[in-house]
Order: C-alpha cells, then sequence, then structure tokens
C-alpha cells in the first residue's frame, strides 16, 4: 500500500511539471515570461512532491511507535522489558505474516486484532490525507502559473537549502560517528586505567563472563596492537613508495600516449579488487613462498603467518593509490617547466629529480597519505596472513595483529556490550581515529607550506 | 660584428607528422649579432627556433631533413648528444618559468647539473656573474634565497635569461620573450639584449617589428613555413625586396 503511494506520488510530480511547464510555455514568448516554463514545471513538481513525501515518511515513523505503544497495554503483566519486546515483535510480525508463531499469553490473540485494525485505519487515513495533500498543492501551484511568477528564483532557492542541507547531514553524522565513539570510550576507561591502556605491554583481552569461571581478568595494554598496525603498515609503503613511485615517474616522463592510455587503467584496476581477494592472494600464494624461502635458510623459521607477508600483500594494494595520484600531480606540473630545464641540457630523469617532483611534493605527500591510511585500516589481509596473536615485537617475520583486527575479533559474534574486552574495541577505534588524525593534519601543514614556499 | 659564421642552416625541412611546417629553410646567422625572426603567427618562427637546440626531438611526430650546422657540425647527427648541444645553446622562452626553487637554486641550477664548479665559492661567483650579467642581481642580492616564482614577470624573465647564462653557452635562444611583459619590463630585456650580444650569439622569434628593428642587426622574414627574406636589419625595414616582406612590415598581413 505505502508502496504504491510512493509510486503514486510519483506519478503526480511528473505530471504536474508537464502541465505546469505546458501552461507557462502557453503564455508567452520567452522573453515576456519571468522564468522559463521548465521552472515552472519544477517549482509545481517539488511542490506536489516534497511536502508530502515528507509527511508519508513522518506519518509512517509515528504509526509505529503508536502501534507499539497500544499493543503494549495488553503485556502490562509482563514484568521484564526483554520479553514484552519479545512479544511485541511477535504481534507485529503475526500480524504482517511474517511468521505463525502464536505466543501463549491471554493478550497475543487481542494484541494482533487491535495492532491489525490499528494499521488498517491508519494506512487508510495515511493515503487520503498524503495524497489529498499532495493535489491540493499541484492545484495551488497551477493557479500561480503566471508571466510575472517568479518561479527559476523559488526553484533555485530550493536547490540551495537541498544542497545546505546535505552538507550538514554529511557534518552531522562525522560528529555523530566521533561521538559514540568516545561515549563507549569513556565507559572503557571507567573500567580500565587510561596510562594501562596506552602504555601497558601486553594485550589479552579475555576476561571471565561469570563469575565461577576460571580466567584473568583480562589485561588491555594496547602497544602490542598499535606497533603491530604500524609495523605492517611501513612495510606496505616501503613495497609500494618505490613501485608506485617509479611507475607514476615511467607514466609521466617516459611512456608514450599510447602506453599511457593503456598501462594506467590496468594499474587502476588493482585498486578496485576486493582486499579478500588479496587475502587469498597473500594465503595461497605469497605465504607459502616466504615460507618455502624461510624453510631454505634455517628449516621452520617462518610460519604462514607474518607480518612481511600482510605487508607486503597490503603494499601491492596501495600502489594503484599512489602510482594514479602521483601521475596526476606530476602531469599537472606546467610543461614550460619540463622544457625549461631540458633547454639547460637536463635528461629526463635530472628534469624529474630537480624539477618535477619538488614541483608537484604536494601532491606526492598527499598520495602517501591516502595509501598509508588505507594501509592503517585495512582488516581482510591482516585477519587472514598475519593473525591474532598480539606479540609485541619489531620482527616481520614473526606473527602479529593490528587494531582493526582486533577490533573484528573483539566485536564478532554475540557479546555483551557492557564487558571490558567489547568496549575495549571502541578505546582502540578511538585511538586510532586519533591517530590518523593527527597525521593528516600534520601531511596538511606540511602540504600547505610547501606550498607558500613554490607557488 | 664580426662577420663569422656561427649557425648555418641548410634545406631544412621540418614535418609534423604529415604536414609540412618548414620548407626548404636556407639561413646564416652571424657569430655575436642579435638575428630576429618575424613573420605571421604559425609561420614557423618558433619551430625553426626549436631546430637550433633540437627541442622538437621531445615531439614524437616531428621528423625533419637538411642540415643544421653549428661551427661547422651538423648538430643532427647520430653522434651529436642533444644534453651538450642543450648547454651549449641556451633558450628562453615565451612565458617565464622560474622552477619551484629560490632565485640561487634557479641560476645555479645548470652549473650543478653540469658539474660545473668544484666548490660552493664558485657555484656563488658563477649565480652572482650571471645574474648581474643578467641586470637582476642588485635587485635580488638581499633576496637570493626566496623562491623565485615570486619576482614580477619582468624580473623572473630576466631570472630565467640568468640562469641560460650561467651554463656559459656561445648561443642563446629567445622565443617571443617580451609577449608576456608590460612595456618597461620589455625596455630592460631589450637593453639586456643589447648587452649580451657582445658575447653571445642570439636567435630571438618576435611579434613586434619594432622590436626586431630595435634589437636585431638581421632579420629574416618567413611566411607559412617559408623563408622570405633575410638580411641586415637596416635594409629589411627600409628597403624589402620582396613584396610579401613589404605587406608585413607595412600592416598588411599578420
Amino acid at each position: 500500500m505505502t508502496e504504491l503511494l510512493y509510486i503514486a506520488l510519483f506519478i503526480l510530480a511528473s505530471y504536474s511539471f508537464m502541465v505546469n511547464k505546458g501552461r507557462a510555455a502557453s503564455l508567452g514568448k520567452f522573453n515576456t515570461l519571468h522564468s522559463q516554463p521548465y521552472y515552472h514545471g519544477l517549482y509545481s513538481s517539488i511542490l506536489t512532491f516534497l511536502p508530502a513525501i515528507i509527511l508519508l515518511i513522518f506519518w509512517s515513523s509515528i504509526q509505529n511507535i503508536m502501534t507499539n505503544l497500544s499493543i503494549r497495554d495488553f503485556f502490562v503483566d509482563v514484568s521484564d522489558p526483554g520479553l514484552i519486546k519479545f512479544y511485541i515483535d511477535s504481534v507485529i510480525n503475526y500480524s504482517n505474516g511474517v511468521s505463525s508463531k502464536i505466543i501463549e499469553h491471554d493478550g497475543f490473540m487481542p494484541a494482533v486484532e487491535k495492532y491489525s485494525s490499528l494499521t488498517y485505519t491508519s494506512t487508510i487515513l495515511k493515503v487520503i490525507v498524503v495524497t489529498g495533500l499532495s493535489i491540493i498543492l499541484l492545484r495551488a501551484s497551477i493557479k500561480v502559473v503566471t508571466v510575472d511568477f517568479k518561479a527559476r528564483d523559488y526553484v533555485e532557492s530550493m536547490f540551495t537549502t537541498l544542497m545546505k542541507f546535505s552538507s550538514v547531514i554529511a557534518i552531522f553524522v562525522t560528529i555523530g560517528i566521533v561521538l559514540s565513539l568516545l561515549f563507549e570510550t569513556l565507559r572503557f576507561f571507567a573500567t580500565v586505567n587510561v596510562f594501562d591502556f596506552l602504555f601497558g605491554l601486553h594485550w589479552s583481552p579475555q576476561t571471565a563472563i561469570r563469575a565461577d569461571q576460571v580466567g584473568s581478568s583480562g589485561s588491555f595494554g594496547a602497544i602490542p596492537v598499535f606497533l603491530g598496525t604500524i609495523l605492517i603498515s611501513i612495510i606496505a609503503m616501503l613495497v609500494a613508495v618505490p613501485i608506485g613511485m617509479y611507475s607514476a615517474i615511467y607514466l609521466s616522463q617516459y611512456a608514450s600516449e599510447t602506453v599511457r592510455t593503456y598501462a594506467k587503467p590496468i594499474i587502476e584496476i588493482l585498486a578496485g579488487i576486493p582486499t579478500v581477494v588479496y587475502g587469498f592472494f597473500a594465503v595461497i600464494t605469497v605465504a607459502p613462498f616466504f615460507r618455502d624461502l624461510g624453510d631454505k635458510i634455517s628449516p621452520g623459521t617462518l610460519s604462514g603467518e607474518s607480518a612481511i607477508i600482510a605487508g607486503s600483500v597490503m603494499g601491492i594494494m596501495i600502489i594503484p593509490f599512489i602510482t594514479s595520484l602521483t601521475d596526476d600531480a606530476m602531469n599537472a606540473v606546467p610543461s614550460s617547466l619540463k622544457e625549461g630545464s631540458l633547454a639547460m641540457g637536463a635528461t629526463v630523469s635530472e628534469t624529474t629529480k630537480q624539477v618535477i617532483i619538488p614541483a608537484s611534493f604536494h601532491g606526492i605527500v598527499a598520495s602517501f597519505l591516502l595509501a598509508f591510511s588505507r594501509a592503517i585500516g585495512e582488516t581482510m589481509i591482516v585477519v587472514m596472513a598475519a593473525g591474532f596473536a598480539a606479540n609485541l615485537t619489531l620482527n616481520p617475520f614473526e606473527s602479529v595483529t593490528t587494531v582493526t583486527v582486533q577490533i573484528v575479533g573483539l566485536l564478532t559474534g554475540d557479546q555483551e556490550f557492557d564487558s571490558a574486552k567489547t568496549l575495549s574495541a571502541f578505546a582502540l577505534a578511538f585511538v586510532l581515529f586519533f591517530l590518523t588524525l593527527i597525521l593528516n593534519i600534520i601531511a596538511l601543514n606540511m602540504v600547505k607550506k610547501y606550498r607558500e614556499q613554490y607557488e | 660584428m664580426s662577420e663569422k659564421l656561427k649557425i648555418s642552416i641548410k634545406n631544412l625541412n621540418v614535418f609534423y607528422a604529415e604536414k609540412q611546417a618548414l620548407f626548404d629553410i636556407n639561413l646564416n646567422i652571424m657569430e655575436r649579432e642579435v638575428t630576429s625572426l618575424i613573420g605571421p603567427s604559425g609561420c614557423g618562427k618558433s619551430t625553426l627556433l626549436k631546430c637550433l637546440n633540437r627541442m622538437n626531438d621531445l615531439i614524437d611526430i616531428c621528423t625533419m631533413d637538411g642540415q643544421v650546422m653549428i661551427d661547422g657540425a651538423n648538430i643532427n647527427t647520430p653522434d651529436q648528444d642533444p644534453v651538450l648541444l642543450r648547454s651549449k645553446v641556451g633558450m628562453v622562452f615565451q612565458k617565464p618559468n622560474p622552477f619551484p626553487k629560490s632565485i640561487y637554486d634557479n641560476v645555479a641550477y645548470g652549473p650543478r647539473l653540469h658539474g660545473m664548479a668544484q666548490s660552493k665559492d664558485e657555484l656563488d661567483s658563477m649565480v652572482i656573474k650571471s645574474l648581474t650579467r643578467a641586470g637582476l642581481y642588485d635587485e635580488v642580492k638581499n633576496r637570493l634565497f626566496e623562491a623565485g616564482t615570486g619576482l614580477s614577470g619582468g624580473q623572473q624573465q630576466r631570472l630565467c635569461i640568468a640562469r641560460a647564462l650561467a651554463v656559459n653557452p656561445e648561443i642563446i635562444l629567445m622565443d617571443e620573450p617580451c609577449s608576456a611583459l608590460d612595456p618597461i619590463a620589455t625596455a630592460k630585456i631589450e637593453e639586456l639584449i643589447e648587452e649580451l650580444k657582445r658575447k653571445y650569439t642570439i636567435v630571438i622569434v618576435t611579434h613586434s617589428m619594432q622590436q626586431a628593428a630595435r634589437v636585431s642587426d638581421r632579420t629574416a622574414y618567413m611566411h607559412m613555413g617559408e623563408l622570405i627574406e633575410s638580411g641586415f636589419t637596416k635594409n629589411i625595414f627600409s628597403n624589402p625586396q620582396h613584396q610579401k616582406t613589404q605587406d608585413y612590415i607595412t600592416g598588411r598581413i599578420g
């Protein structure tokens, strides 16, 4: 029913667009109208559609809340709030035909009836009111079509408002994410000391769930986890920066136009491969390679899970970010600078080193930064290739873990949301967020300074 | 004015893919003189200029036949190194193109590249000498380590000239060096050209006939890829032999 209503509103909006556009067009030639017929059509279709759709969404959410409240009355004798919730959900599912499960409770069948009739009435009313509003506004908008009506101005301001609204949403979502992280983190720090978390050297978040269980009280020193993240990211950058830079230099300075048109898209395909596929590649191809290599030197030294495997595969993953952005930055350097250097008797490689790279430095730093933050945030490859063990080590041939992997491990499966174990995931995420934020600010400042100097 | 031949162009044809840009050019350029190339837009002046330091090599589709001789040696034979050639033939471009480096580093670019200075002091003196020759030193001596891109347009162009002078070239090519500058900056560059020709052979492409008349000893007039007429500037402007030259300098073409 509601779906049909959306379609009806859409048809009404299209109809009003055509009618008003036609009416405006019949009023006069283009130079006698204040606004083009197109704007009259757009004005009227927005007026027909927007208020009605807002009302529809509002009504639907209120309807859910109201019906839920009204059937709650049938279960006043139930004391457990979780159970009430379960009963209400069962009533709704039964009424909607999702499930045929009947609850053994006197209030169940009456509740189902009440719910069905309430929903029915509300839906009928909703259809009438929403369509009515839409039609009234449609008729009103047809009346206002005159030569002088400023439809263009109204449409422009509506779109401006829409754009403002969109950017406000983006900002508020960001703030919301930070706040939700912050509150959970504060809850975590109520049980675990901040300094123990930030500077502790031992990470073992398993806690006893019940009092009679044998288990440690958990140990939440985050250093090994962050060290693992940094170790793997640095290995990834060591792989990606030289390969990415050299391929970018080749593409932008040496390659012919034909090579460029084919090679660049192929490199960019790497960026589109799902990271879980890289994980397979790490486990099936790279891990055996490193293990066999290790066995040749001294048998049994290398396991299938180590920082170097995850880091090098991650490095391959981030190559396209560096190549593509660096190539763009280098191509943006004016060709007059390149010509100037070559005319001084510099070779192409000298020109690249002395002129092109300094002039595109901010773009190059930006590409490194993007690649590094991708590496820090990457989870799947590490889960598959580096393991879960939180070893405090800088040895790339040992198994390490990263922040994101720990968060996945802590939050998958059924978890209580008030244990220190679960909450520690939020603390990890918050610190990670904070670190990348600082990294971004430093890099942006660096880029800004460089720009001031050279532009 | 010496009468020594510096550059000799013989039967030069240049093609961009299928399109012929220069037709059978023959031109002699004398040492320590200013030779200007004039002609309407698209006549091939800049193409001809770029043949003198092989900058056309950088364009994949550009091919040529004929000879360009500098000091009697063909610069296009396979054993000639374009990198060495370009350190001997400096170039100044239409739009000032200082590198995104300090004023000092801009001028020191060439000497560092070619390993010309043995010590820091020697490099310093090369930079100062070049800046002085380009008539810029007094204006920038207190801010040698500030960005070259922060200078005014005219100063930037003189910085580019200083940069070209720093590698001790024998020939300086100028591709419309004043077209992006105001009249005062232009006047300074023209004075500088007067000054520089005592030591260097200068070939200048210009759109301004007044400029050609003011600064050059000889002038070559080009039209549609052909060299129509060349000779002493005063003769070209006062007594052109060719109808097309006459039309151009009196403003009927162009």
